[in-house]
């Protein structure tokens, strides 16, 4: 056995800790959860971090390995929220079991935002540099408006579904009979939604996003993305298939940011397309940058103290966005300014011989 | 119970009398009479078992940052002069306010509730704007915590919460009420309509409006959206309206972006009318508005900081000389809200040991026979229903030389 | 008729996202960054020129001042706000992206988000929530065609001071030898080192230059739609990126194009199709020009070097 570790890789070896790390907080968080020591503030913030979580490995996966800089991330969360929460509503009078409601909304939130991100991925790939940047983001506009316009019903002859282009319908035209529910109401959102998503489902989901996302960056596929990521001419010019891989990795990144978005659905009562907007795919952004391109238990670290932080600063009431900022740019300055860096890294030598660690300092360098 | 109705407004309003004269007020002579004029209440079941007692801990949620700032820092502001009045009456029942921020958005909301339960709070005052409030409100109803929003006014929110009243009209009765009036006074108008289809408030008003026109078979010639993010420019939907005919422009909409409608139509020349909801109420107090586009602007208001009661006028004073701004009506629906939560309280004859649950359910026992008179209510009784909405007739007022006048 | 002033907003309100996109690409051409803060500087231009203004008529211009001399303070005050923004620029850059020069773009990208945060808080701690009614720089309008066809004096404004923008940064990058310095370093900044050319006060004059347009911007922009509060600046940010992306990031004409053909999109799309989906709308037709021409509408296509 010692053997067996001594032989591993270090990228190995970080995926274990990896692995152990999260496996281990969430045990300690449950013996917390059931001795009573959480105050109300962190049991509510549990389910939301396992959505971010899953959603800055997702980018990270986009950003970070694929190198392609995605500024719409947040619409795959919408478009997997609002078609996990479809799916759980019309079941509810069908399915008794709240599991399964969350499996089967986490499946078709998965494979809707998959769906999406293939549509989105074909002409995206093409683009490279802030043009591709631009492009995630008009995509992630446009599904914001069209879930805007989006009219959504269920009753017991089925689904109903409308558009409202033109401003004149309102969930009144789909016609529903009296026992029908009104899912999404426009650009009001989903509102009356059974809140069933549990932090246990949220960390098996981290779990499989995680294994989903160092497995597919170990194996064959995401060395060859990576390559496509160094030198994408080197790459084509050994043979690998470019577009192929490229949405491959795209594709994986969007259904897993889709589950995060199911997820995050079925745990707020009131949900609207303007939630996922620009700001939210800038805020998974920042949480990835902050953890270091490529390095997913950076992601997982830097989500969790980022989202904390700002409910930790509620104790400066009007200052509390204002110190968010000024934390946040020190921290950039602190982790990414070449004097300071060396300063630290000589501080602690022994991180720069782990080559993750290397990898996650050098941040940003691939998005040129 | 209806002798002590009497004999309670009758106390209620000697007691009024004294908190006005502290507040320094100077009676005028106005034509309200002292009692229907001040927050302090009529308190219908103070016959009710037991002395209320002890210290409240309310919370307050509303967006303190970010862009809809302006309304939960207004309900901030106006609830702690409410509160710091109470406490001032020395009475057995002191309340103690605690605000959280979350910054319009349900996700934040909701930490922000979590926060709150985490500090001890008993009752809520919020939240502020509806969204939030869809998503809070399951919460506080699971737990029985008894909830006031001020100026969240989505039919949704009350709708199916035992525990959840308001202060505010719902969305519902706004819109009806709107096309009654615009059909009962106006000839034949050609109505566009303007609305923010990414507001729950903007399109609740919105649908029910149109549903009553169209049953009393109005036209509309015109329907125009924007959302939060294209707030800012309206000239494309007021040259279709222009181009539509319209004589009349219903604006189910706050008044920030009214105040750019007006601006806009001002510069392009089009001089429709323009009906506004009680969203429209506070177009005067933009700083650098020219208020004289707002001349012959129609709105439903509740409140009105040029009111020459003496209670509009004493808390106007006071929230002037504090945060160096007049209050608009997000505010004078928050200092009723402490009032109303006050008077539940002391009705229901709660103490403050008792559990969240204890609290709620009597004061949703309280609520049934509650009336208050305050700021937003034109001098008339606010009371409610089962479902929580308050019966106030929202009333119809011109804007003329700068003030409000009930055409 | 309808099709004209649907198409005069269009060009007005491209005109404003012009301006901004100018500021946007300059910097981008320069810094290689997406200095996300560009548009909360607006909004600080916007602060700046509405208290100035304010100052001036209620305690320096009388009554009722002449045309002339308000005309002059509200001049002063503009310049005053460009200079606020351009030292405010100068700040930014030296505290804030300086020290990440030789880190990632995406580093200083994230930098520039929270240095957007900063001044919407600050601008909120400092100003109040409360909007602030900007009252216009010029008033009244321009009736053509018997009254059928109306034009503020505002759209006019905004529509010249984007063309004179325009056309002034294209000769002064032309001509000019700090013009010069600022392309020599967006082609190569070593190489530009070597030739003398001192970088660092080139970026921070690329940064004055851009913040003082964008106080220009802020200021048209208010008066075009006059409310004034902390967010004022986020989404016209967001609007002039894609209008700076849509001509070509780097490319001054590009961007001038862009603005122009976003704002004339977006009215045309709101008037006949749908305001519901004018947004959409003009992502869509932003996403179907960049995949036709990759590198926007007049950008330089760069080959790859192996």
């Amino acid at each position: 056995m010692k053997q067996y570790f001594k032989t591993m890789k270090t990228a190995t070896k970080v995926d274990y800790a990896t692995y152990a790390g999260v496996v281990l907080a969430f045990v300690i968080v449950m013996l917390c959860q059931s001795m009573g020591l959480l105050s109300r503030s962190i049991t509510g913030m549990l389910v939301p971090i396992c959505c971010y979580i899953c959603m800055s490995l997702s980018l990270n996966l986009t950003v970070g390995v694929l190198g392609e800089l995605s500024l719409g991330h947040a619409g795959f969360m919408s478009v997997g929220a609002f078609t996990g929460i479809i799916t759980s509503m019309c079941l509810s009078a069908s399915v008794s079991s709240e599991l399964v409601r969350i499996v089967l909304s986490l499946v078709v939130g998965t494979i809707f935002a998959a769906v999406v991100g293939l549509v989105v991925g074909i002409p995206v790939l093409r683009l490279r540099g802030d043009y591709l940047a631009i492009v995630t983001l008009a995509f992630g506009e446009i599904i914001k408006d069209i879930i805007n316009c989006l009219l959504v019903g269920w009753d017991e002859r089925g689904l109903h579904i409308a558009l409202n282009f033109d401003g004149t319908k309102s969930i009144d035209s789909l016609g529903l009979s009296e026992n029908g529910i009104e899912i999404i109401k426009g650009a009001q959102g989903a509102s009356g939604n059974d809140r069933i998503a549990t932090f246990v489902v949220g960390f098996v989901l981290v779990m499989i996003t995680l294994i989903v996302v160092l497995n597919l960056v170990r194996s064959r596929t995401g060395r060859a993305v990576m390559a496509i990521r160094d030198n994408r001419i080197a790459a084509e010019s050994v043979g690998i298939n470019v577009t192929k891989y490229k949405l491959i990795a795209f594709v994986t990144s969007a259904a897993l940011a889709g589950a995060a978005g199911a997820l995050f659905g079925l745990n707020y009562s009131s949900v609207s397309a303007a939630q996922f907007d620009f700001n939210t795919s800038i805020l998974v952004l920042v949480y990835v940058v902050l953890g270091g391109l490529g390095n997913m238990w950076g992601s997982i670290i830097a989500t969790v103290v980022l989202y904390v932080l700002p409910e930790a600063l509620r104790q400066f009431s009007d200052y509390r966005m204002l110190v968010y900022a000024i934390v946040l740019i020190l921290v950039m300055l602190a982790t990414h300014n070449p004097i300071l860096r060396s300063f630290f890294t000589r501080l602690f030598r022994r991180e720069k011989e782990d080559g993750s660690a290397v990898r996650a300092v050098k941040g940003g360098g691939s998005h040129e | 119970m209806k002798k002590t109705r009497i004999l309670s407004l009758a106390m209620t309003g000697a007691l009024c009398l004294s908190l006005l004269a502290g507040c320094g007020g100077g009676n005028g002579g106005t034509s309200e009479t002292p009692a229907s004029g001040t927050p302090a209440a009529e308190n219908t079941s103070s016959a009710a078992a037991g002395e209320a007692s002890g210290t409240f801990t309310i919370g307050m949620i509303g967006p303190l940052t970010g862009g809809a700032a302006i309304y939960g820092t207004a309900v901030a502001n106006a609830a702690q002069i409410a509160v710091e009045e109470i406490n001032a009456l020395g009475g057995p029942v002191q309340l103690e306010l605690i605000t959280q921020d979350d910054t319009n958005d349900a996700e934040t909301a909701v930490n922000a509730y979590n926060n709150l339960m985490d500090q001890g709070m008993q009752i809520l005052l919020g939240t502020v704007t509806t969204q939030p409030a869809l998503a809070v409100v399951p919460y506080t109803y699971d737990e029985r915590v008894f909830t006031l929003t001020p100026s969240g006014s989505g039919d949704d929110v009350i709708e199916g919460n035992d525990n959840v009243y308001q202060v505010c009209f719902t969305d519902s009765n706004q819109g009806t009420r709107s096309a009654q009036y615009i059909d009962e006074n106006f000839e034949n108008p050609q109505i566009a309509i303007i609305y923010k289809n990414d507001d729950q408030y903007s399109q609740g008003i919105r649908d029910n409006f149109v549903a009553e026109a169209e049953n009393r078979g109005m036209s509309i010639v015109y329907e125009g959206t924007f959302t939060e993010a294209s707030q800012t420019d309206f000239n494309n939907q007021l040259t279709a309206a222009q181009s539509a005919g319209a004589d009349m422009i219903f604006l189910p909409i706050y008044y920030t972006p009214a105040s750019v409608i007006l601006t806009q139509a001002n510069a392009m020349g089009y001089e429709p009318t323009f009906f506004g909801v009680d969203g429209m109420d506070g177009i005067l107090t933009v700083d650098g508005f020219d208020t004289s586009l707002a001349e012959g602007v129609y709105l439903l208001t509740p409140f009105s900081a040029d009111a020459e009661d003496e209670a509009t006028q004493a808390f106007v004073t006071e929230y002037q000389s504090r945060f160096e701004d007049i209050p608009n009506q997000f505010a004078a629906d928050a200092y009723d809200g402490i009032y109303i939560i006050y008077e539940a309280i002391q009705a229901a004859g709660v103490t403050s040991d008792m559990s969240n649950e204890e609290i709620c359910d009597a004061l949703i026992a309280a609520m049934g026979d509650l009336s208050v008179v305050g700021l937003t209510s034109a001098g008339s009784e606010m009371t409610w229903d089962d479902n929580g909405a308050v019966s106030k007739d929202p009333a119809a007022v011109i804007i003329e030389n700068g003030v409000y006048v009930t055409p | 008729m309808e099709f004209l002033s649907y198409l005069i907003n269009g060009i007005s309100l491209g005109s404003i996202y012009a301006i901004i996109a100018l500021g946007y690409t300059m910097v981008y051409g320069i810094a290689k960054m997406l200095n996300f803060a560009h548009g909360d500087v607006i909004m600080v231009g916007g602060y700046v020129v509405f208290y100035a203004t304010n100052f001036a008529r209620s305690s320096l211009l009388g009554d009722n001042p002449s045309a002339l001399a308000s005309g002059l303070s509200t001049l002063v005050c503009v310049i005053l706000a460009m200079v606020v923004c351009g030292v405010l620029g100068v700040i930014i850059e030296a505290l804030a992206y300086k020290p990440l020069r030789r880190a990632g773009s995406l580093a200083v990208l994230i930098t520039a988000i929270g240095v957007s945060y900063f001044l919407q808080n600050a601008a909120q701690l400092l100003f109040g929530a409360n909007p602030k009614n900007f009252t216009p720089v010029v008033s009244g309008q321009l009736t053509l065609f018997g009254g059928q066809l109306r034009i503020s004096f505002v759209a006019l404004l905004t529509i010249v001071a984007c063309v004179v923008i325009m056309v002034a940064l294209t000769l002064f990058t032309g001509r000019s030898k700090m013009g010069k310095a600022m392309r020599a370093c967006s082609e190569d900044q070593g190489a530009a080192q070597l030739m003398g050319i001192n970088v660092n006060s080139t970026i921070s004059m690329t940064f004055a230059i851009g913040s003082a347009l964008a106080a220009i911007a802020g200021v048209l922009m208010c008066s075009y739609s006059p409310v004034l509060q902390p967010t004022t600046g986020s989404m016209p940010g967001i609007k002039a990126f894609t209008a700076a992306v849509f001509g070509g990031i780097g490319s001054i004409p590009g961007a001038f194009l862009g603005g122009i053909l976003l704002g004339i999109i977006e009215a045309i799309a709101q008037a006949y199709i749908s305001t519901q989906l004018s947004n959409a709308i003009l992502f869509a037709v932003l996403i179907v020009v960049l995949l036709v021409k990759p590198s926007g509408l007049l950008g330089k296509y760069v080959p790859e070097k192996v």
